[in-house]
């Protein structure tokens, strides 16, 4: 033997090795019979690219349309508001200030429409001034936009006329005025169409504002200013001078610049959210690619084990395949891209009224990064998850050519490289997670969510096999027995799929039963003696007049619940103006800045419950205050700590004598802050009521019984919230549903993939039985019950997860009773189960026609 | 006989695992061929023959004892090594023949000499296809050729890289009487021509008489060693 021949063949040039062209002509020739089912299960991750481009299009598109419209966005060049008038030294200011200005009133308040004798929550807008200086009001017909503050007439939200049957030229009653409705307002710059479904908006001139008598003391009322300078003014150095003095008086504002950072935050969560979901389509889809790739490897051991044996390395045999698995991949994933751009353009008509800006789908407009990004991202888990299944030809002995009974099986799972992959995978998937959310914590945290929950019905799909097994019915017929063990013979794809449908199934129930257990809680709490209906905004001398409407009407009056507004002065005895100007201070600035609006009693009510100190209903010497303990963190007080409120010009010192924990859910008045008796009698107030009606017709009959004598007076009712909820459930769960869509659809491609993959299998079986005697019946009722057990077995795993996830949001999230509707859960049972009964015969067609001779000759 | 050994098995002995314990197949094979000579493996099933071709072409390790192919130690070689020594030295014929089905018969037969970046491997293996009396089947698919055409692409694809050794497993075992003698005598015509060594393993012991030298195994064991007519003629 010579040790100069062995460290010839040692040292030959790799390149020269690896022999690339003769791998690309090889993998192109060996592909010939298969391209098309390379394609389709490549073509699994196309529908997630296909999401991910789409995501991004909108979301570059947003972008380009944001910078294009952000004067528009504000529809001026600063906003000011203030929970309170505008004093003479705050409107001395703003004449100081220069420029145009417009004036406008914000409120909320019931309105009446007497053509269809119903009555709605809505947010009144008054207007005077042009505003907006940028942009438009969108009206139908659109000369109403500016005509409505020429008389009396109203501007009312195109979706409440449609829901309430009301025409142009119709009335809508506000307050104690009557307004003609003067046209349909489509879009307002800078505001959301969902915002509009949540609080229609009704616009009346501001001229009548005081003659609807809707706004008296203690109303919750929004006051802002609008300003229009000339081209080429600083308005950063305007706002730079003039801050001080807006503190002082306790005024927010709002330019363009920050105008756009805070449409864009949203827009961003809502963009990463979406994004990924996607994602979890393309694992979906990549895992489909595995799983495909894997059978696809398996039916070429024979073909590797001959080029192994006439002298091709493991690597060039595993260079042949995965050449195929990429280039297939690259075909996959360019047609995915390209779908997504084209879905990008389709999907402002799913989420518009999410987005605050038209967009506009042009060829300028469209940016093509997200097409590019696509492509790589998905290439990239293309041979990345391709890899995972073509290691192991590494493994492939060349003896299986001499003797294909070769346990080449056991092989396959050793290939340690299979351990880098996952690390590589799961540093990839870690990565992606990272750049959506922006923090490596919560991107790591997506990445462990996304392994556990692939785990979860990876390892449920396992235990089902399991028991099918260990449970096998020995005594159903031949037919079900047959289609039943199919689920667990060998080379048998039951897990994939169990995946790939169990977790379409599983996005999509949750979503559903998590609907659903919200709505039916507030069915639930607002049953029995709970109150149903809440009137706010009434005035002390209102009273005694509306007490005694009430008892003529089938309403029950549960309580009166007097309401305090005050700001915070001082904590622990430093002024709330220092904490907040103090950069170290851990105080969160809301509860500093905002009104506290409060009430007084000596007892507590059957929604609160003491959780620290000790509740005093009567004040002595010292006010006890009782707070929510949510709010105490954020205020960075305990028990014992000192706490003065300015009580419209008063100041009360108070000490936290209590903390209580208060169940919020009831429709009933909650406090922050709770005062004893004896404190705040005097102060000024307003009252809510607390009642209870028979049923809605009782309800509508004292709604429309208080317009004319308490227009000032609103009502919240339980269908008001019913609707308001249903709504804003409605839009997210359309959002979320389009994105499961995206993973059902990939769910059914892998079903297609895997069937495809193991077709040779099945027309194998086929003609087994067939020759054996079996008729086709036979053949294809065992065929359609394996494709019934694995659409029900994936159904049930993905609806056990459902359960079990639901019951987690409900009880650590939403904090509500679980519930568990059966019918919708059988229904979607049925669904998968007969959707993959028929995806599957469909793709199967063709196995039994023809004679069993021709059928194996033709596989090849 | 030649004076040069091309391929040497010393103390072979492979063994594989059977739950608890080993279970040999091969226990101290020991045998020298000589160049450009013929020699049959020939045993009953179970023998162990088709392990012993495998072993002598580096197609799988031995559990102890070397093979020495063509001076190249096969044991110190790793899978890829022991690839190119197949690729450069080694011809194969299966008993199913083993085409690649994705591949014509042409590209099936110019396969050897692309792995090893031959310039001209099309014209060479059309030849060759000619030769063996396929030259009309030159784009013709494994599954449109019969079993007899496919065993003769396979000898084209064994041939075409002028291998120094060529290994037969079976090679007419597939077929029917008449064209396993066609197929054998092609195997010898072009063997005897390319001054090839031919190592073949078969049950049928008048093919094994064909070849110069029989080594019959039982048992995982040489019993057997002697020179045939062939050798003798």
């Amino acid at each position: 033997m010579s040790t100069d021949r062995i460290i010839h063949y040692r040292s030959a040039n790799f390149w020269r090795r690896a022999n690339p062209v003769w791998l690309v002509k090889m993998a192109w020739r060996d592909s010939r019979t298969h391209r098309g089912r390379l394609l389709l299960f490549v073509s699994s991750i196309s529908i997630g690219i296909a999401a991910l481009v789409a995501m991004n299009t909108l979301k570059n598109t947003m972008e380009h349309n944001i910078d294009a419209q952000a004067n528009v966005l504000l529809g001026a060049d600063i906003e000011v508001s203030s929970n309170q008038p505008f004093t003479e030294v705050v409107e001395e200011l703003f004449s100081n200030l220069g420029g145009q200005r417009s004036r406008q009133v914000r409120f909320s308040s019931v309105v009446f429409f007497p053509a269809a004798d119903r009555m709605r929550l809505v947010q009144v807008r008054t207007q005077d001034g042009d505003f907006p200086y940028y942009g438009k009001l969108t009206t139908d017909p659109p000369a109403a936009a500016t005509a409505f503050t020429e008389g009396q007439g109203a501007l009312v939200d195109h979706n409440l006329m449609l829901q309430f049957e009301t025409e142009v030229g119709d009335s809508v009653k506000v307050g104690a005025l009557t307004f003609r409705i003067a046209g349909r307002l489509l879009k307002i710059p800078g505001e959301t169409a969902a915002a509009g479904n949540l609080e229609p908006r009704v616009y009346i001139p501001g001229a009548y504002l005081e003659e609807t008598r809707l706004v008296q003391r203690g109303s919750r009322v929004s006051h802002r200013m609008y300003f229009k300078f000339a081209e080429g003014e600083d308005v950063t150095a305007l706002i730079e001078r003039v801050q001080p003095q807006f503190k002082e008086h306790h005024l927010n504002y709002e330019t363009v610049a920050s105008r756009k950072r805070n449409i864009g935050r949203p827009l961003r969560n809502l963009y990463r959210f979406l994004n990924l979901g996607s994602f979890v389509a393309l694992l979906l889809g990549s895992v489909g690619v595995a799983s495909a790739i894997h059978a696809y490897v398996r039916q070429k051991l024979n073909t590797i084990a001959v080029l192994r044996s006439l002298g091709a390395t493991t690597g060039q045999t595993m260079g042949i395949y995965l050449l195929q698995a990429s280039f297939m991949g690259l075909v996959g994933v360019a047609a995915g891209a390209l779908m997504g751009t084209g879905v990008a353009s389709f999907l402002p008509d799913v989420i518009g009224d999410l987005l605050p800006v038209e967009v506009e789908f042009t060829l300028a407009t469209v940016s093509y990064a997200p097409l590019i990004q696509g492509l790589y991202v998905g290439l990239g888990m293309t041979v990345l998850f391709a890899l995972l299944p073509l290691v192991s030809i590494r493994r492939v002995s060349p003896l299986i050519a001499l003797r294909f009974s070769f346990e080449e099986s056991a092989l396959l799972k050793k290939e340690p490289l299979r351990w880098v992959l996952y690390l590589l995978i799961g540093g990839a998937i870690t990565a992606f997670a990272m750049t959506q959310t922006r923090t490596w914590t919560r991107g790591l945290g997506f990445a462990v969510g996304v392994f556990l929950a692939f785990g979860l019905l990876t390892l449920v799909a396992r235990g089902l096999i399991y028991s099918v097994r260990r449970f096998f019915p020995t005594s159903w017929s031949y037919v079900w027995r047959q289609g039943l063990a199919n689920l667990y013979r060998p080379n048998n794809q039951t897990v994939m799929l169990l995946l790939a449908l169990g977790l379409g199934t599983f996005l999509i129930s949750t979503l559903y039963l998590t609907q659903y257990g919200l709505l039916d809680n507030i069915d639930e709490i607002t049953s029995g003696n709970q109150p149903n209906m809440v009137l706010i905004d009434i005035q002390t001398d209102q009273q005694e007049e509306l007490v005694t409407l009430i008892g003529q009407h089938e309403v029950q009056l549960i309580d009166q619940v007097p309401i305090v507004a005050m700001r915070l002065q001082s904590i622990k005895g430093r002024p709330v103006k220092e904490i907040i100007e103090n950069p170290d201070s851990k105080v969160r600035r809301w509860t500093l800045r905002r009104e506290y609006r409060t009430t007084y009693r000596d007892y507590l009510s059957d929604t609160e419950t003491v959780v620290a100190g000790q509740w005093q209903g009567t004040a002595g010497d010292t006010v006890y205050i009782s707070i929510d303990h949510s709010i105490a963190d954020d205020l960075q007080v305990q028990i014992g700590d000192e706490m003065v409120f300015d009580v419209q010009g008063v100041p009360i010192a108070t000490v936290i004598g209590s903390m209580r924990s208060v169940n919020w859910q009831r429709i009933r008045p909650n406090f922050l802050v709770l005062f004893p008796a004896g404190v705040l009698e005097e102060a000024p107030k307003f009252h809510v009521f607390v009642l209870r009606s028979a049923s809605a017709v009782a309800s509508a009959a004292l709604q429309r019984a208080i317009m004319d004598p308490f227009p000032n007076v609103s009502a919240i009712d339980l269908q008001l919230i019913l609707d308001t909820v249903n709504t804003l459930l409605d839009k997210v769960a359309l959002v979320i549903r389009f994105m499961a869509l995206f993973s059902v659809v990939t769910g059914l491609l892998v079903l297609l993939g895997v069937i495809t993959s193991s077709r040779y299998q099945r027309i194998e079986e086929s003609v087994l039985l067939r020759t054996l005697g079996a008729v086709r019946s036979q053949v294809v009722k065992i065929m359609t019950l394996e494709y019934f057990f694995l659409g029900f077995l994936a159904a049930f795993t993905g609806l056990g997860l459902a359960v079990a996830g639901t019951w987690a949001l409900t009880y650590f999230v939403f904090n509500i009773p679980f519930v568990l509707p059966f019918l919708p859960l059988a229904l979607v049972l049925v669904a998968v189960s007969g959707l993959t009964v028929v995806v599957g015969l469909l793709s199967s067609r063709g196995i039994h026609d023809s004679p069993p001779l021709e059928v194996l000759r033709s596989v090849g | 006989m030649s004076e040069r050994t091309i391929l040497s098995v010393n103390k072979l002995t492979k063994a594989y695992r059977s739950g608890d314990r080993d279970l040999p197949v091969l226990q101290d094979i020991t045998f020298r061929i000589a160049q450009g000579t013929s020699c049959a493996i020939v045993g009953a099933s179970g023998s162990g023959k088709t392990t012993l071709l495998g072993l002598c072409a580096g197609l799988d390790q031995p559990t102890d004892g070397t093979v020495t192919l063509d001076q190249i130690g096969l044991n110190y070689l790793d899978e890829d090594e022991r690839a190119r020594v197949r690729s450069e030295h080694v011809g194969f014929i299966f008993q199913n023949f083993q085409l690649i089905p994705t591949l014509s018969a042409l590209e099936n037969v110019m396969v050897p000499l692309e792995l090893r970046q031959a310039r001209q491997a099309r014209d060479h293996a059309a030849d060759l296809l000619e030769r063996v009396g396929l030259g009309d089947r030159l784009h013709h698919y494994p599954v449109q050729l019969s079993g007899g055409e496919q065993q003769r692409v396979a000898i084209a694809r064994a041939f075409i890289n002028r291998p120094r050794i060529l290994f037969a497993d079976e090679p007419t075992g597939n077929l029917d009487a008449d064209t396993s003698d066609t197929i054998a005598d092609l195997l010898f015509d072009l063997n005897r021509e390319s001054g090839t060594t031919l190592v073949l393993v078969t049950h049928d012991m008048d093919l094994a008489h064909r070849t110069q030298r029989v080594i019959q195994l039982r048992g995982g064991r040489i019993i057997a060693d002697f020179a045939t007519d062939e050798q003798s003629a």
